[in-house]
């Protein structure tokens, strides 16, 4: 059975607004950090469903939205990467993991 | 003599400012050797000074001036004032000298006794040598300006002395009486003072330099020219004014209220002040100025008149009073009346001569009178008598002093009292039958002061002891240092007389011939046989008067003791008003001194309600003025400052929490504002 295009940005603005509410709400970075994941997600499911959708419109739209996907996924690894890192040695700093402690650096 | 001069009157003061720097440092003994030791040696330099003089051949020469420094110099464009601290040794002064620093010094060694054990004794002969200081200075300056700083001086000491017992307040009282009585005389020398300086320089066209005698002396001619103030004279005013000075310091009416009161201060000091200080000031200060007062006869004839009256007037209050030192005091006062009224008549040199008489036996009375009380502790006659017996030295000296001065030949006060009335009686007078009215006067104040005499002799040393079993037990005759004083002024006050024997014995008159230089010849005993017969003839007068002074009051208080009881009480009124010296002090009391505190009082009541009132009532509007201004400024001024300090406070409090440093609000609000830019897009 098709899907129709609006299905699929359902489901992604869906993720979307998930992604954001876990990262407006959450305490614990980690969850932040599932949070983000969640919304590059919704991005990704996003390009992957225009690229699908928008090929009978346009032939030179082929693909570029799946590269973008792929892209967005090798980003997302980095900035997990970088993001961990960075919660990991604000924990060993401050023993905690919680960003209402992280004030650190505020005027 | 001319180099030594200034030691005179320097010895003392530098007795006076050790004894007093050293008073409690100084063992007694020291003390007195200080006091008595300085004023003996300016009695020996007098004498010097006195030998001096006479060793002078031409009696016109007799002088000597020590000018020690320039005291005050003013230039300016129209003439120069300059004053000298300078002594002057004249027949005049040296007389004083010798009286002042002779009398001193018998008082000094009987103050030693008198004074033994007194806990501020070092104090006391501070003050008595300060006080010789000061009647010295007074005798030997050279200038009316000199004169006036011992004149000044004399009555501070006074006031020192007289209040010497200040614990008391009654004789603290006594000193500032006689201070500010004094004072009244001196507002009226000083403006004489002005009035003259004046006077002089206004005439002179500033030529004149200062005030010295000689230098008036010339000037008087200057001064008779000046134009009359009130159709008065300028001299009669200078003399009038110096006389109302010489009527505070000399006690004569109508300011001679301070002088009973005086005798609160020790006896010696009584002593002192009435025979050899402070009231011959005036008697000596008008000799000193004859000249002046020659040329003013309305002012002697009213100093003559005054003199005559004072002595009257005195005389009847020493009749009824029962303290010992209070009857000499107004003795003293009748005394001194004698000796302006001597003045008054132009012999400035009885008055001299009666100075110097008054000046042994009143010494001598008072003195007397110190030992009575030294042994009786009292001074209430009623409480004395028959001391005779216990006191045999005082009282042979007492008597000799009694006979001098009730005018028995041939004691001292006997020939200068005479030669007054001879002066008095032929005086020449602006009104003619003034002369023998004076001498009237003054022949009926010789026996009252025959009588009232005899009744203290009677009542202290005749009869029966009249004080308690106790007091009788502890009588006893005082030590030789007082002692041996009363019996040196006893053998003055008797053979005193010698310097001024009367005309008609054709001896020369030693005192009249000495000062002749100074203050002229004697104006009378010079008139040739008729005036002899006369002199003789008031002279038997004045004797008969003196003896019948003294018999009556030997009847009355010896014959007839209980007969002055019954006198009074028939004449109670002229008794009771005699015993209160005739209301004078409450007169005074009424008419100045109960007005000057009323001023005061309101004075006092104007300066608290209306002026205070004023002030108080400034200040309140200043307050109250100060306190809107004050809440204008802190209100709104402050209240603008502070508020727009708030408003910005306040919004930066609420800014300041956009930037929380929490990564989630950041989050939140840049996904609010891009929903509301959504919202704002798609309406839009």
């Amino acid at each position: 059975m098709p899907y129709s295009l609006a299905s699929y940005l359902t489901v992604s603005s869906l993720l979307f607004c998930l992604g954001m509410y876990t990262v407006l709400t959450r305490r614990n970075a980690i969850a932040i950090l599932m949070g983000i994941e969640l919304v590059l997600n919704a991005a990704a499911l996003n390009f992957v469903a225009f690229s699908r959708f928008l090929q009978a419109v346009e032939k030179s739209a082929q693909l570029s939205g799946q590269v973008f996907t792929l892209f967005i996924i090798a980003v997302a690894a980095a900035e997990v990467a970088v993001a961990l890192a960075i919660v990991l040695s604000l924990y060993s700093k401050m023993k905690t993991i919680d960003v209402e402690e992280f004030r650190q650096l505020h005027g | 003599m001319g180099d030594f001069l200034w030691l005179i009157p320097a010895l003392p003061l530098m007795g006076a400012a050790v004894t007093g720097l050293l008073r409690r440092k100084l063992p007694p003994r020291h003390i007195h050797i200080i006091a008595c030791g300085t004023v003996l040696s300016a009695f020996v330099l007098s004498a010097v000074g006195f030998l001096t003089l006479l060793q002078i051949p031409e009696p016109q020469q007799r002088l000597v001036i020590q000018s020690l420094y320039q005291w005050i110099l003013t230039v300016w464009q129209h003439g120069r004032f300059s004053l000298e601290v300078a002594f002057r040794l004249d027949p005049l002064s040296v007389s004083l000298c010798l009286v002042i620093t002779g009398v001193g010094f018998l008082i000094h060694l009987y103050s030693v006794g008198y004074m033994a054990g007194d806990e501020s004794e070092g104090r006391y002969f501070a003050y008595l040598n300060l006080f010789t200081f000061a009647m010295l200075l007074l005798v030997l300056g050279d200038n009316l300006l000199l004169l006036f700083v011992g004149w000044e001086g004399v009555g501070l000491c006074s006031y020192l002395l007289i209040g010497f017992w200040f614990t008391d307040l009654e004789k603290a009282r006594a000193g500032m009486k006689a201070f500010i009585v004094n004072r009244v005389g001196d507002f009226g020398f000083f403006v004489g003072l002005m009035l003259l300086f004046w006077a002089l320089f206004d005439k002179s066209g500033g030529l004149v330099t200062g005030m010295r005698f000689s230098e008036l002396q010339e000037c008087l001619v200057l001064l008779k020219s000046a134009q009359p103030i009130m159709g008065i004279s300028l001299v009669t005013w200078v003399a009038l004014l110096l006389f109302i000075g010489a009527t505070g310091k000399s006690a004569q009416i109508p300011l001679y209220i301070w002088l009973p009161d005086a005798m609160a201060g020790p006896t010696p000091v009584s002593a002192f002040i009435h025979a050899a200080t402070m009231v011959t000031a005036g008697v000596y200060m008008i000799a000193r100025l004859h000249f002046l007062y020659s040329a003013a006869p309305a002012a002697l004839a009213l100093i003559a008149v005054l003199g005559a009256a004072t002595a009257l007037y005195a005389a009847t209050i020493a009749l009824t009073q029962d303290d010992i030192k209070r009857v000499l005091a107004y003795s003293t006062i009748s005394q001194l009346g004698y000796m302006f009224l001597a003045e008054g008549v132009g012999a400035f040199t009885t008055g001299i001569f009666h100075l110097i008489t008054h000046a042994f036996f009143k010494a001598l009375l008072f003195l007397g009178a110190g030992s009575v009380i030294h042994a009786v502790h009292d001074n209430d006659m009623r409480k004395m008598g028959g001391l005779n017996r216990y006191m045999p030295v005082t009282y042979l000296t007492f008597m000799t002093a009694f006979l001098a001065i009730s005018g028995i030949p041939p004691f001292s006060g006997f020939v200068s009292k005479d030669e007054i009335l001879w002066a008095a009686f032929t005086s020449s007078l602006p009104l003619p039958w003034l002369g023998p009215i004076l001498w009237l006067a003054a022949l009926l104040t010789a026996g009252l002061t025959a009588l009232y005499m005899t009744r203290l002799i009677c009542l202290t040393f005749m009869g029966r002891f009249r004080g308690s079993r106790e007091q009788e037990n502890k009588l006893h005759e005082s030590p030789p240092v007082m002692t041996v004083p009363l019996v040196v002024l006893a053998v003055l006050s008797l053979s005193g007389g010698i310097i001024g024997l009367p005309a008609f014995t054709h001896l020369p008159n030693l005192l009249a011939d000495f000062l002749a230089p100074t203050l002229g010849a004697l104006p009378v005993g010079s008139e040739g046989a008729h005036s002899a017969a006369l002199e003789v003839l008031l002279l038997v007068i004045s004797t008969a008067v003196a003896i019948a002074g003294i018999a009556a009051g030997w009847y009355l208080y010896v014959r007839q003791p209980q007969l002055p009881e019954r006198l009074a009480q028939r004449f109670s009124q002229t008794y009771r008003l005699l015993l209160n010296k005739y209301y004078v002090d409450e007169i005074y009391q009424a008419a100045f001194v109960r007005p000057l505190l009323k001023l005061v009082a309101f004075s006092g009541h104007f300066d608290l309600r209306v002026i205070d009132g004023a002030v108080n009532l400034t200040s309140l509007l200043t307050r109250k003025f100060s306190f809107v201004v004050g809440f204008e400024d802190w209100r709104i001024v402050d209240g603008l400052v502070n508020g727009i300090a708030d408003i910005v406070k306040r919004w930066g409090a609420r800014l300041e929490r956009l930037q929380s440093g929490k990564v989630q609000h950041y989050l939140y609000s840049v996904v609010l504002g891009l929903f509301v830019l959504c919202v704002f897009v798609l309406l839009v």
